[in-house]
């Protein structure tokens, strides 16, 4: 075993890139456990991803990190550098699969000679081409629903006559159902099909016989390279055909199958993965005759039909393999590496028991509930409803002993402000689920939107039958009737007997203090002193792989209502890393980067670390990260029950970290202080003074540091007044806000009065926040403090300026256009502002500099000014005294630990001891460009302009000597890169005219050809350049701005906005379009230019280094 | 739930674990094992295998979708007892035609519900198997006083209870899809009907003979195969049946299944011993040494074969991959086979069904010979 097993002895993985929709923070999770599993056989291994906000781009996991695009040109650079034996590729996604599939196309291995290892390239096309994989279906008699790949609209049309509605349109090697749909209608059928066409890579979509209203089970398969093959656990989806798995609610194990059809589909899976040959994990879907009662009210159960359909296979480690993962304790990626170098399932070991093999199959003593995290509290514009295309950017899992509480908890735990499950749909009624009953003729009504829970839960109260929504909905009677169950409860408790029995009872099925409260009328607090007094304290089981069978190792446990506690309190000095929930736009994959690192920082110094977290995708979530890992929802509950528990009666509680889970946390302080629970670090009250405005101002005037005017207010009136008085335009927000959400740049009475209609009811209760609006350029630093030493490890400027949310735009380290004496007024105002606030561990400063040039050029500093000569002003726009988003990314390219000294200071050592001084550390002789990337094309109805609401959804870093190529790559990563002679259109409002010449010296350069509209045309003219003058209008003759996009001719849309509403409106087809079709959409004149920067220059003169390689010159 | 009368269920050291009825009223006894499969309860319940014992799921969600008329493995319930967290009174199956509470009262077997099983599973795991009986709460001090009076598993012949009063032809499907390319005589010590559904389907001719019928008159049917089938209880006290195999043995080939392999064993002149406590579920992983492979069975033994016992013609072909037991056997010399585990599943993976067709390769290679 071990060394002499593996064939390889140096190992390239490649990750799957920034985190989009259909693809998060589990491929980091995966990536991470696999280059852990493969360095433990021994195995020289190298990792290249794009995404600097990940655990698995940390130097320590592999022996060599490339943060680099995902190119074939790249990674062939890093082969011809590193000469790996063996390639990866199966735990990085659909991303990295598909560059094993190009890498594999363009003899880039062969000329290498490096292996692909585990699965073949065969492997992969049978399982990613459509009708491959039904051919090696139909030859090993494996029911298959009627379908067929077409490539063009009028093969489709034939096809259609065939098979009849309703159908699935499913495009070929796309991530997350990317441009697929159901089709019910003659009308719907063009659009769906001419949309998976252009959205699969090589132009290709299946239509098949749609199944929906099936239920649908999915199977965790692992083979390994001698032909074992078992089941790591199923899963029911409890949303039925129809929905994508990864936007529907998922309980495993199955709860409504019998053995027969559990062994039956269980069967099938393991066929179809020999058949496939797969070596690694992998997915089965299959799709299960409905209950009878779903099945009369539809159309497409028959007789005729077989009891199940295989749905489709990923031949690799997925979203749902990470769920399984956390559902049954067993490492599936760990396993995966293994096997892909040679081992056999019999010959690496369990380490959740320490003396059982990875050949078995989980037993689970327990249930547990995902339901996904949809990002439409951001996005209420968005196109809500439900279907093949996935829309959720995370997920939550809830575990217990019993499917309600288990679901209960896993809607607690997605932490959607004012959502608790008592909430309900303003308009919905039982009726609301027929809303779509028009479209799907005869067919029930399946048309579900992210809020189908709550108005099931609400259609309960109203009385309806739970056999009668699961007509409606397609939902099992079996999970309806247990709705009703909590509902029947929730009743009980309104009745208002609430005694020992019914508490107990509450309980256990999983409602809440806040809701048993709320039901009878109580504070929350109130019920969980009546609780305690009466003994009904949750208890931890462990989750150990064998439901109990086996003495087992690991600390990874979850709460129940039961007699035994198992979760022992942890001996020794200890401390709770408070993690950071589901990944949601504004809250990403870097506060569990940061979570981690402080995990392993306490370990480092011998603090046991205690996890709670609630998300199953992440790293922080593996059973070996943190000394003791508790599952649950991250709610002021859940966290002082396991505080309670860890203290053991004790009078000293054990302390908890809450800097580094991001808002989520920093919510969590004000609470577990009053409650006299030790943070450690900047304590509730440091938190308290940045996050409450009138403190703040005090706090910043005190020290004489300047912030753009504004004030708090908490009505319209106040809010005008204020207004007027800093002078239009003014950005608005509501305090205590997560990634800019209901952030807005209003310009006058009117916008401002219809912004605060709205946003008093989002803001529930607190204030809304009335600044002046600075456009000058943003500027963001990362610091740790321990009281005396403040540690700044680089300053980051943003390429777009102040106005567009820092999390969407592109970041740069060093700074390149600002003045010594403006960075020394930043480094200035940082080391007063943490030490005044008493900071200990991590703060984040956003910074103004506002005057002097309006536009400053990266390229030429200071080409026609003088810049050391501005007369310019730093402003201080906010102050967190935490981590933040681009924690990772400063403390990858600096080298500085950022996470590790704020522990380090947290626990009283000192940062002098450790080496470092105040100040700016010495800058790195490397450029970095943090890029954002979006899920747009995901999300139809949303706009994609850049404002101060948050949009992107992931990262993605440039790394170079010089600051053009480092753009370039970042853009190339974040797919915002232009290409050389297309078409761009532009059409910019008239605030950024007078920049618009800026950009027009830019594109003289180049040989792109240009479309405008009618007024930027003009402009563009009148600077002496060709341009060909589009209608905007769609009904102002062809060829219109959607044409030329849709037919091609342009390749970027530039399309900047004004904040009135009705421009924004012409626009917004523009930039849907621009989506759709996949090209760029700059909306700020500022990253436009940076894009054409590179385009002017010897773009593809890119340096490939791993990131020490940068660091180290 | 319907929070019904305070049962407990009381361990023979004094432990008690309390909770509430469900399922018959009758005094539940026997020895107290868990099983950890996931799915499959009807099915374990029917299994004459656990006749004696009471039996905890440490699935803590037992009776979702219901009972139906197709899973039965005999004819009526017979564990002495049903332990599980929860039940469900709301069952959703197209084929389900009563719950599981309806189910244990029809026929007046006793169930606890409302307790931490896995807490009782930990005990178990931890103390070895014990016996137990589930009582109302209030006669709990009476129990403990009672154990010692009580028989105790080991001491009983539950294969005389569970065998077939007589013999029979099994015969499931119509008479137009029956082939009957061989005779099987399965010697019934407590069989499954899944064993008997594979063999038919596998065209044979089963006929099913009570465990108390001797070599003679198994023989005098002209089988040309014999299956010895699961059971319940501990194989030492079936030195009849060991010495009725003896006989058997080299007249023609044997399949000895579970309780079958181990009396099989024993009449190739090995030993058993009580394993602490059991193999019970659908996950263990068993390696076939003859091919190398791994693969995941269906398990409910509380004996196994000791491996340093069996004599040198007799070949360990499976061994379980969690403690190293036995889990098939094979002669040497004559055409004898055992396996340890259920490969007739139900409940259960369905990857071993490879295995009775090793067997019925086995029987066409004895008589080409």
């Amino acid at each position: 075993m071990g060394l002499d097993k593996s064939i390889y002895s140096k190992v390239l993985v490649i990750g799957s890139g920034p985190i989009v929709i259909g693809q998060a923070a589990e491929f980091d999770y995966a990536g991470t456990q696999a280059c852990k599993s493969l360095r433990e056989e021994g195995i020289e291994t190298i990792l290249v991803n794009s995404n600097p906000a990940t655990i698995m781009t940390d130097e320590d996991i592999a022996d060599k990190i490339y943060i680099e695009p995902l190119t074939v040109e790249v990674i062939s650079r890093i082969i011809s550098i590193e000469k790996p034996d063996g390639i990866l590729p199966t735990l990085g996604g659909q991303t990295a699969l598909n560059l094993a599939v190009d890498l594999d196309e363009s003899g880039v291995l062969e000329t290498y000679d490096v292996d692909l290892m585990g699965t073949s390239v065969e492997t992969i096309k049978m399982a990613e081409d459509r009708e491959l994989f039904r051919e090696m279906l139909v030859e090993i008699a494996e029911p298959v629903p009627l379908s067929k790949t077409v490539s063009n609209i009028e093969e489709a049309l034939v096809l259609k006559e065939e098979i009849g509605m309703p159908l699935v349109v499913r495009p070929a090697y796309t991530l997350g159902g990317t441009g697929g749909g159901i089709v019910y209608t003659e009308d719907q059928f063009q659009d769906i099909v001419s949309n998976g066409l252009s959205a699969s890579p090589i132009g290709q979509v299946l239509i098949e016989k749609s199944l929906i209203g099936w239920k649908e089970i999915e199977y965790e398969v692992i083979r390994d390279g001698s032909d074992n093959c078992i089941t790591i656990c199923n899963m029911e989806n409890i949303d039925p055909m129809g929905v994508h798995t990864g936007d529907s609610i998922v309980v495993a194990p199955s709860q409504t199958l019998t053995d027969k059809e559990y062994q039956m589909l269980r069967s099938a899976s393991i066929k179809i993965i020999r058949s496939l040959k797969v070596e690694g994990g992998c997915n089965v879907q299959l799709a299960l005759k409905p209950s009878n009662l779903v099945a009369k009210a539809l159309n497409n159960v028959s007789e005729d039909d077989p009891e199940y359909y295989v749905i489709e296979v990923n031949p690799r480690v997925s979203r749902s393999s990470a769920l399984a993962s956390k559902a049954t304790g067993y490492p599936i990626a760990r396993v995966a590496a293994k096997i892909a170098c040679g081992k056999r399932l019999d010959e690496i070991d369990n380490q959740v028991t320490g003396s059982t093999l990875a050949s078995f199959e989980p037993s689970l003593d327990y249930c547990v509930v995902k339901i996904p995290r949809w990002p439409f509290d951001k996005f209420a514009e968005g196109d809500r409803s439900l279907g093949t295309q996935m829309k959720a950017t995370g997920e939550v899992m809830g575990i217990e002993r019993s499917f309600e509480a288990a679901f209960m908890k896993a809607i607690r735990s997605l932490e959607i402000t004012g959502r608790s499950m008592l909430w309900e749909p303003p308009n919905s009624n039982a009726n609301d689920f027929n809303k779509f009953s028009s479209q799907v003729g005869s067919l029930i009504s399946l048309g579900p939107t992210d809020e189908r829970m709550w108005a099931v839960m609400k259609s309960l109260r109203l009385q309806t039958k739970p056999d009668e929504l699961s007509k409606q909905t397609g939902i099992d009677p079996w999970f309806t009737r247990s709705f009703a169950r909590i509902v029947s409860i929730e009743k009980e408790i309104i009745k208002g007997n609430l005694d020992d029995v019914l508490l107990r009872r509450a309980k256990r099925f999983g409602l809440s203090d806040a809701i048993i409260g709320k039901l009878s009328n109580l504070k929350s607090e109130e019920i969980r002193n009546l609780r305690i007094s009466l003994g009904i304290k949750p208890v931890y089981k462990m989750v150990d792989t064998c439901a109990g069978e086996f003495e087992a190792t690991t600390s990874y446990f979850y709460s129940t209502y039961e007699q035994e506690n198992e979760a022992i309190p942890l001996g020794g000095e200890k401390a709770i890393v408070i993690g950071s929930g589901p990944i949601r736009i504004g809250q990403g994959i870097e506060f569990d980067y940061c979570s981690v690192h402080a995990a392993w920082a306490l370990q480092e110094d011998k603090f046991k670390s205690i996890m709670i977290n609630s998300n199953p995708e992440t790293v922080s979530t593996d059973f070996d990260t943190s000394d003791r890992l508790y599952f649950e929802p991250l709610d002021d509950e859940s966290v002082r029950d396991i505080i309670d528990n860890e203290s053991n009666g004790n009078d000293s509680l054990t302390p908890v970290v809450v800097q580094f889970g991001g808002q989520t946390a920093i919510n969590l302080s004000q609470s577990l202080d009053e409650v006299n629970v030790p943070i450690l670090g900047s304590s509730a009250e440091s938190i308290d003074i940045a996050s409450d405005r009138h403190l703040f101002e005090d706090f910043l005037s005190d020290i004489g540091i300047p912030n753009p005017p504004g004030s708090a207010v908490s009505n319209v009136r106040d809010a005008i007044n204020v207004a007027n008085e800093v002078g239009y335009p003014v950005l608005v927000r509501p305090s205590y806000v997560l990634g800019g959400r209901g952030m807005e740049i209003v310009q006058n009475d009117v916008e401002l009065t219809k912004f605060l209609n709205s946003a008093l009811e989002t803001a529930s209760g607190r204030d809304i926040l009335i600044d002046k609006y600075f456009e000058g350029r943003e500027v963001e630093v990362d610091a740790v403090c321990d009281g005396e030493t403040v540690v700044i490890p680089g300053i980051m400027e943003h390429v777009e300026r102040a106005g567009v949310h820092s999390g969407d735009s592109l970041a740069i380290y060093p700074t390149q256009t600002l003045s010594d004496s403006e960075i020394k007024t930043i480094v200035d105002y940082t080391e007063k502002i943490a030490l005044a606030l008493n900071t200990n561990g991590l703060i984040n400063i956003q910074f103004v500099v506002l005057g002097g040039h309006p536009y400053r050029s990266f390229k030429d500093k200071g080409a026609d000014y003088d810049i050391e000569n501005l007369d310019t002003k730093v402003y201080v726009l906010e102050v967190n005294p935490r981590s933040s988003r681009t924690v990772p990314f400063i403390s990858k390219v600096t080298g500085v630990p950022l996470v590790k000294l704020a522990i380090k200071s947290m626990l009283g050592q000192k940062l002098k001891n450790n080496g470092f001084t105040s100040g700016l550390v010495e800058s790195q002789k490397l450029v970095a460009v943090k890029a954002p990337v979006f899920s747009m094309s995901k999300l139809s109805g949303v706009d994609t302009y850049l404002g101060p609401e948050m949009k992107s959804t992931g990262e993605v870093m440039g790394i170079d000597f010089e600051f053009g190529s480092a753009v370039s790559k970042a853009l190339i990563s974040s797919g915002l890169n232009l290409s050389r002679g297309s078409g761009v259109l532009l059409s910019v409002a008239d605030k950024d005219k007078p920049d618009l010449k800026y950009l027009l010296e830019d594109l003289s350069k180049t040989d792109c050809k240009l479309f405008a509209t009618e007024g930027t045309a003009k402009v563009i003219s009148e600077f002496g350049l060709r341009v060909n003058q589009i209608p905007k209008k769609i009904d102002e003759g062809h060829p219109n701005v959607l044409d030329i996009i849709e037919n091609g001719s342009v390749g970027a849309v530039i399309n900047t906005i004004t904040g009135d509403r009705e421009t924004l409106q012409d626009g917004f087809l523009i930039r849907r379009a621009a989506v759709e079709k996949r090209i760029p959409c700059f909306t700020s004149v500022d990253t436009a230019r940076a894009a054409l920067a590179i385009l002017s220059q010897d773009s593809d003169a890119y340096n490939v280094s791993s990131i020490t390689g940068y660091r180290t010159g | 739930m319907n929070r019904t009368k305070a049962k407990s269920l009381v361990l023979e050291d004094g432990s008690t674990y309390g909770g509430f009825q469900f399922g018959g009223s009758e005094f539940a006894y026997g020895e107290v094992v868990f099983n950890t499969s996931m799915t499959g309860y009807q099915e374990i319940l029917t299994d004459p295998s656990y006749a004696g014992q009471i039996v905890v799921s440490t699935y803590p969600i037992i009776g979702n979708y219901g009972v139906n008329d197709k899973d039965f493995e005999s004819d009526k319930i017979q564990v002495s007892g049903f332990v599980v967290r929860e039940y469900c009174d709301f069952p959703s199956h197209n084929d389900s035609n009563n719950d599981i509470d309806g189910f244990l009262r029809s026929q007046n077997i006793g169930g606890l519900a409302g307790i931490d099983t896995r807490a009782l599973t930990k005990k178990i795991r931890t103390s070895g198997v014990m016996m137990g009986a589930i009582v109302d709460t209030g006669e709990v001090e009476q129990i403990k006083k009672r154990f010692n009076k009580l028989p105790k598993y080991d001491d009983v012949d539950y294969v005389s209870k569970v065998t077939t009063d007589s013999q029979y032809d099994f015969i499931s499907k119509p008479p137009s899809e029956i082939i009957k390319d061989c005779t099987i005589v399965v010697d019934d010590y407590g069989v499954k009907r899944n064993i008997l559904r594979i063999l038919e389907s596998r065209g044979c001719r089963v006929v099913v003979v009570p465990a108390m019928s001797s070599a003679e008159e198994v023989l005098n049917l002209k089988p040309d195969g014999i299956v010895i089938s699961p059971g319940p209880g501990d194989p030492e006290l079936l030195k009849h049946l060991v010495v009725k195999t003896k006989k058997l043995m080299g007249k023609l080939p044997i399949l000895g299944i579970c309780l079958g392999n181990q009396v099989l064993g024993c009449a190739m002149g090995g030993k058993t011993f009580k394993l602490p406590f059991g193999h019970r579920g659908g996950n263990h992983p068993v390696k076939d040494l003859v091919s190398g492979k791994v693969s995941i069975t269906a398990q409910n033994h509380g004996y196994a074969l000791d491996a340093e016992s069996l004599p040198s013609n007799v070949e360990v072909t499976h061994i379980n991959l969690n403690d190293g037991t036995v889990e098939g056997i094979r002669h040497n010399e004559l055409p004898i086979m055992g396996i340890q585990f259920h490969s007739e599943a139900s409940p259960g993976p369905l990857d071993n069904e490879y295995l009775f067709d090793r067997f019925l390769d086995l029987i066409k290679n004895v008589q080409v010979l």
